[in-house]
């Protein structure tokens, strides 16, 4: 174990100023944290633990929509009334990540901020871009059965691994920022980056930045929605494809999709060119194909992974198919 | 033929008797047992897969405070013996493979010393490694012999012709993977050396194979050293011997005279010093006549070993017992390769071995027009076909029927892909399960009466959680005619009499044998109404019974598969074995051993792959989130059964070996079912939906 120092938060300003000042890394439920810590990934010289400041709290908007404290534990938010009521895929999303006990501790905003599985970032013994910028990656010509086919670089082909982030991107949240020039807001599409040639920052954030909260805006009334998780077993694995679709249809005719992948990005993966099909168009196999088919079209496949490529397009298909003609 | 002990303990089902203590964390594991003011040691690995250490620098660990020593090749002590080349701890710069030892920091904390053990710098000449296992290489040898002492190759009649005249032919290569054994409880060592004496409380298998091992490691008489594992959190053959952290904890220990020494591995550092499987390669031929009858059945396997100790699987040799054909043949050919040395895991031999021909099976089946089950009951021989000694009992036929009967076989289409529900291509399928009655020798057992009622039995046996502590005294029980309830049994302590190794399914035919042979000593000795203190001690008895008979377990599994239309991901709703397994002692406990192994057979089939990066030449997937096991969600509905099965010939209490059997032949009738489902055979383990989408 590598020492590190350890300091309490008693304020958002307080914390920020901290990490500020000494690189601290910021410790909610530390599933995730305290795991790399282990392996030797992170050496953070500083924790400051934000667990008791007031950002555990669900909230409902006054124009409608939710907000969602960071430090709010996946198992709690999975089980709210009002995110089961009006936002069932997010719940759905929660419930298929980690196990029980890990989503017990596990925040929000540390679900967002968790980083890759990939199996080499996680050992030390190998070289890796992102854990070691210009090492090199050896998840390219290496087991990359878990990798991306969409977006990723010369330079890193490793996938986020949350699921609440997929259906979030899916639900145009809005992730809330407190940095050290005070709050900001960013969209959750935004919040997290393509690898290019820095694959070592995964989001936009600074290291002093703090998020505070996730706000979910309203879904209009009549749309339906879902989250499915493609994984090698039935539960506690990462996923290969996942999607968080949200659909609302009239009349036959697609009005709005929103369609979101994850286990094929950096980022959860914002489906816009199969949205761009489907919008006004009506309802039918063959539109649902093309739209899963564009998406696809530049998807890039690494030794290990072209099984992505089919699974993703009938992943995505089947979701359609399934809310389009579901019963009412 | 033995003279078979009347049941009356035996065929009940009393729970676990240390089942409170394991529940409540009171039972003590190797880590656990409470030692005066311990110290910690935490390992350095090699990070290459071969080359030679031209220098260790210990001065930054040694400088953190709380830091009392560091091992290395340069100033570790000699061995006596470096016989075992795998328990040759730190003594010699040569690097043999990825993740070898080069040094042990001991530390007053964990924390420390794991900290510390960060800051040793080795430095390694690297040399170019080879770690790639396959069927064309050119340096493929033939071992002396295969695990269990079996011969290497075996041929009867001529297979070329007995193919030629086959109206069917089958001739594929099927693939095992490469996996890890992931007991609960790592491998952990808590070791105290003091004036020339040694106690290790160790998890393993067995008190006295360790102790055997470390002393002459050492070069100490055996009863220098004193070893102690009640409790073991599973160990599926990765116990089974003595593995290096022992030695280390050992070497550590005499570096500190009186001081209790703690090493546990971390679930990373198994992956490459506490053994793993082979991974695979079967070339099974077989030829069948026009009216389903093997002509011919030829099993070629090859696995890897590494160059610094050899591990000769025994995977064709399950062949050699199953089924009847004139011609035949089996071989065993190794890849030596920069890796760690293979080893024991759950059915060692039998577990790969059976998945080749049995899916063979299920291919020719089809070929023939046959189903599956009248196949293979057309294919029973009547003598153990290479041997030609008749069955001490052997209830294939039987396990199959019964097996049909219950999974409800009768009602299936034989066409492939012909099933579908709710977007679920549906399928069932078949294999056979054997394993040998295995006995091995050494053991002896103490019993001593305590009045006014109480028999204490003694055996340094152990319970890896197959439930020796329960069963093993309802066998005494029952040879001393007596309660359950009146026998103590203590095991897990080379202060006991010597036991053999919980391995090899051989556990309660050994323990058992020596245990009733105690029994009838003591009984013989001193009538029903002993006297206080009195006792005997007896060794197993020799049995000849194996040189008249083939003594194996059979049994016969059934699974249904399902596999998604739009994803290809593969479940298995349910699975059914029935086994015929000589007499069941405890039913509960059975129970649960088999399902166990038919959980891990689905595991291997559907989900275990280490991932062995060739570059590296580590497994990289080497922790629970990724080297995926079943989880409960993967297996809803596992049952296991078995038939009444009378065998005099095994062992005084009738009964053969269950805690491997249960993982023979699952992948099989697994692959199988999935075939029926869709179509798509599978040769290549894992099933993962790779597979299967489109």
């Amino acid at each position: 174990m590598i020492p590190f120092d350890y300091r309490r938060a008693a304020d958002v300003e307080g914390a920020v100023a901290e990490a500020a000042r000494t690189g601290a890394a910021f410790l909610a439920g530390g599933t995730n944290l305290v795991d790399r810590m282990k392996l030797g990934v992170s050496a953070p010289e500083v924790l400051v633990d934000i667990n008791r400041l007031p950002l555990d709290g669900v909230e409902e908007l006054p124009g409608g929509g939710l907000r969602v404290g960071a430090t709010v534990r996946n198992s709690d938010l999975a089980a709210h009334p009002v995110v089961r009521r009006d936002y069932p895929l997010l719940s759905r999303a929660l419930l298929s990540g980690a196990s029980g006990q890990l989503r017990t501790l596990a925040t929000t905003g540390g679900n967002l901020l968790q980083r890759t599985r990939c199996l080499y970032f996680q050992d030390t013994s190998t070289p890796c871009n992102k854990r070691e910028p210009g090492s090199g990656c050896s998840a390219i010509d290496g087991h990359n059965r878990q990798h991306a086919i969409l977006g990723a670089s010369e330079h890193c082909v490793a996938v986020h691994p949350s699921d609440m982030a997929v259906a979030m991107a899916a639900l145009d949240a809005t992730v809330l920022v407190h940095g050290p020039g005070g709050p900001r807001t960013v969209p959750l599409t935004d919040l997290h980056r393509l690898p290019g040639d820095e694959p070592h920052r995964d989001t936009v954030l600074s290291a002093a930045d703090l998020i505070t909260a996730v706000d979910l805006p309203p879904l209009p009334r009549g749309t339906r929605s879902l989250y499915r998780k493609v994984r090698d077993r039935a539960s506690y694995a990462f996923a290969l494809v996942s999607v968080a679709l949200v659909l609302h249809v009239d009349d036959d005719v697609v009005r709005d999709v929103r369609i979101a992948l994850g286990g094929v990005a950096h980022k959860p993966w914002r489906a816009r060119r199969a949205e761009g099909v489907l919008r006004g168009r009506p309802v039918s196999a063959d539109v649902f194909l093309e739209a899963a088919e564009a998406e696809l079209a530049d998807a890039r496949p690494l030794s290990g992974n072209a099984f992505k490529v089919p699974l993703a397009r009938n992943v995505i298909v089947s979701a359609l198919r399934d809310l389009a003609w579901e019963e009412r | 033929m033995t003279d078979l002990l009347r049941p009356r303990a035996m065929g009940r089902s009393p729970r676990r008797v240390e089942g409170p203590a394991k529940v409540t964390g009171t039972a003590p594991y190797a880590s656990d047992q409470p030692v005066h003011d311990p110290v910690h040691a935490w390992l350095v690995q090699a990070e290459v897969a071969r080359g030679v250490v031209t220098s260790v620098d210990t001065g930054r660990a040694l400088a953190e405070e709380g830091v009392l020593t560091v091992l290395t090749p340069d100033n570790a002590p000699r061995l006596a013996s470096t016989e075992d080349a795998e328990l040759a701890a730190l003594q010699s710069h040569d690097v043999d493979f990825r993740g070898q030892v080069l040094a042990v920091v001991v530390a007053r904390t964990p924390e420390t010393a794991r900290h510390a053990a960060s800051l040793v710098r080795v430095v390694v000449e690297q040399r170019p490694h080879d770690v790639r296992l396959s069927g064309d290489r050119a340096d493929l040898y033939a071992p002396e012999q295969v695990n269990g002492g079996f011969e290497t190759d075996t041929a009867e009649g001529d297979l070329a012709a007995g193919l030629a005249q086959a109206a069917h032919v089958v001739d594929r290569t099927y693939t095992t993977a490469w996996y890890n054994n992931n007991p609960l409880e790592p491998h952990a060592t808590t070791a105290v050396w003091s004036d020339e004496n040694l106690l290790l409380y160790d998890s393993t298998q067995g008190v006295h194979t360790t102790r055997e091992a470390v002393a002459e490691t050492f070069g100490l008489s055996p009863e220098r050293v004193h070893v102690i594992s009640p409790h073991v959190g599973g160990g599926f053959g990765a116990k089974g011997t003595a593995h290096v952290h022992a030695i280390l904890a050992a070497m550590a220990a005499r570096a500190l005279p009186d001081v209790p020494v703690k090493l546990a591995l971390t679930r990373q550092q198994m992956y490459s010093l506490v053994g793993y499987r082979t991974p695979t390669i079967q070339r099974v031929r077989l030829g069948g006549s026009a009216d389903g009858r093997l002509t011919a059945l030829a099993v070629d396997a090859i696995g890897q070993t590494s160059r610094f100790k050899e591990f000769a699987e025994q995977t064709a040799v399950p062949a050699r017992t199953m089924y009847a054909a004139p011609h035949r043949r089996t071989t065993h050919r190794l890849a030596a390769l920069d890796v760690p040395v293979p080893a024991w895991m759950r059915a060692p031999g039998e577990c790969p071995g059976m998945f080749g021909p049995e899916v063979a099976m299920d291919e020719l089946a089809i070929a023939c027009g046959l189903d599956p089950v009248e196949f293979r009951v057309r294919n029973e021989p009547e003598v153990e076909p290479e041997s030609g000694k008749p069955f001490s009992s052997r209830n294939l036929v039987a396990c199959l029927r019964e097996g049909a009967r219950r999974f409800g076989w009768s009602h299936r289409d034989p066409t492939p892909g012909a099933r579908q529900e709710s977007g679920w291509r549906v399928g069932t399928g078949v294999a056979a399960s054997t394993y040998p009655v295995n006995r091995s020798p050494g053991s002896e057992a103490n019993i001593r009466f305590t009045a006014p009622g109480r028999y204490r039995v003694e055996i340094g046996a152990a319970d890896i959680g197959t439930g020796t502590w329960t069963s093993l005294a309802q066998i005494a029980a029952d040879a001393l005619g007596v309660d359950h309830g009146d026998v103590e049994l203590r095991i897990g302590d080379t202060r006991l009499p010597k036991a053999s190794v919980a391995g090899g399914s051989s556990g309660i035919t050994s323990w058992g044998s020596t245990v009733v042979a105690a029994a009838r000593a003591f009984r013989e000795k001193f009538g029903d109404r002993p006297d206080d203190g009195d006792e005997t001690c007896v060794a197993m008895p020799e049995s000849s019974a194996s040189d008249d008979y083939a003594m194996h377990a059979f049994g016969a599994q059934f699974a249904e598969v399902r596999v998604h239309v739009d994803t290809g991901e593969v479940r298995v709703p349910r699975l059914l074995g029935v086994f015929a397994v000589g007499r069941v002692v405890n039913p509960r406990l059975a129970r649960s051993q088999l399902v166990g192994g038919m959980t891990m057979g689905l595991s291997m089939a559907l989900h275990e792959h280490s991932l062995l990066d060739e570059r590296f030449g580590h497994v990289v997937n080497h922790d629970l989130a990724e080297y995926h096991i079943a989880t409960n969600s993967d297996v809803p509905d596992v049952e296991a059964h078995w038939i009444e099965e009378h065998d005099p010939h095994t062992n005084p209490m009738g009964t053969k070996g269950i805690g491997e059997i249960g993982i023979v032949g699952t992948a099989a009738a697994i692959v199988n079912a999935a075939h029926h489902a869709t179509g798509i055979r599978v040769r290549d383990l894992p099933l993962t939906l790779d597979h299967f989408v489109r």
